[in-house]
């Protein structure tokens, strides 16, 4: 292959350096890596810790009626709930760790968790 | 035709950085065009010039052609003095100086390659940088981090091998026509 020819000894250390570079970044600025469970909470208790593999459907009952959660495989989301401005809702699906959504009215929570825990929580 | 009152000689070195620069002009303009999946991750196809002009011409007309390009480019794609041309210029800044630096590397075994990678680097350290700093100051900007180095490392060595490949089959001549 002409192209090859054109690297030096050298070019080749500097490609695997920054090869390296790149890898290294990758755990250091995504930290608290892939979405590895789902904790969801009522009043404040964990109701269910669940693990991101799984699809499942989780129906969490608080003072307002049942919160419907969803769970697939790395993501999960509130699919419905008695409370009146739906903001949990509407919050979609959580994906990074740290993600919470809250459903306050009906004290139903759904938090997304990684293997090293970064944030206490974030939210949009 | 009136004397004019100050002469300006121009150098057979103004009228070699005036054609390298509207080359690297050019290649920006074809960067511009190709369109990208994110913003910030661009071959940088003007490199290729830097990379030759510095290993045949040396740093100095590497800076000129460089600042040129920077300010030409961006009057023509309409970004001068916007945000845009802050991030390029320390992009620019920043690869220059790692250039003037690396170009010492021992020449056997570091070529165009060598150089074209740490300065794609540089580019992208020195944009992160000035995001970070000014245009959004949170440590959000970082996130992309891992996509920007990865391209910089696709890129950098693409354009380097491509610079290798021109250096090696034109033969140095003093005035490129």
């Amino acid at each position: 292959m002409r192209w090859l020819a054109l690297f030096r000894p050298g070019d080749w250390l500097i490609l695997l350096g920054g090869g390296a570079l790149v890898g290294l970044s990758i755990p250091m600025f995504w930290q608290g890596g892939l979405a590895d469970r789902a904790i969801i909470r009522q009043e404040g208790q964990v109701f269910a810790d669940i693990d991101l593999k799984t699809r499942k459907q989780i129906e969490v009952p608080g003072p307002l009626g049942n919160t419907l959660i969803a769970v697939e495989p790395g993501r999960a989301r509130v699919v419905s709930d008695p409370g009146p401005r739906q903001y949990c809702v509407k919050q979609g699906w959580l994906m990074r760790p740290g993600e919470i959504a809250i459903c306050a009215p009906n004290r139903v929570s759904v938090q997304i968790t990684g293997r090293t825990k970064v944030y206490d929580s974030i939210s949009y | 035709m009136t004397q004019s009152v100050t002469e300006l000689t121009v150098t057979p070195e103004d009228r070699r950085v005036a054609w390298l620069a509207t080359a690297a002009v050019g290649l920006s303009l074809v960067d511009a065009a190709i369109p990208s999946p994110l913003p910030g991750v661009k071959p940088g196809l003007a490199n290729i010039i830097t990379l030759v002009v510095l290993l045949r011409y040396g740093w100095g007309t590497a800076v000129w052609v460089s600042v040129l390009r920077v300010l030409a480019g961006s009057l023509l794609l309409g970004y001068f003095l916007a945000p845009g041309f802050f991030l390029s210029l320390s992009g620019t800044t920043l690869s220059l100086l790692t250039l003037g630096a690396a170009r010492h590397l021992p020449v056997r075994w570091f070529g165009p390659v060598s150089l074209s990678i740490l300065a794609a680097f540089a580019h992208i350290g020195g944009q992160l940088l000035l995001a970070r700093l000014w245009l959004i100051p949170h440590d959000g900007v970082f996130l992309l981090t891992p996509v920007f180095a990865g391209a910089a490392l696709v890129f950098g060595t693409i354009n380097g091998l491509i610079a290798a490949k021109l250096l090696a089959d034109t033969p140095a001549t003093d005035s490129p026509r």
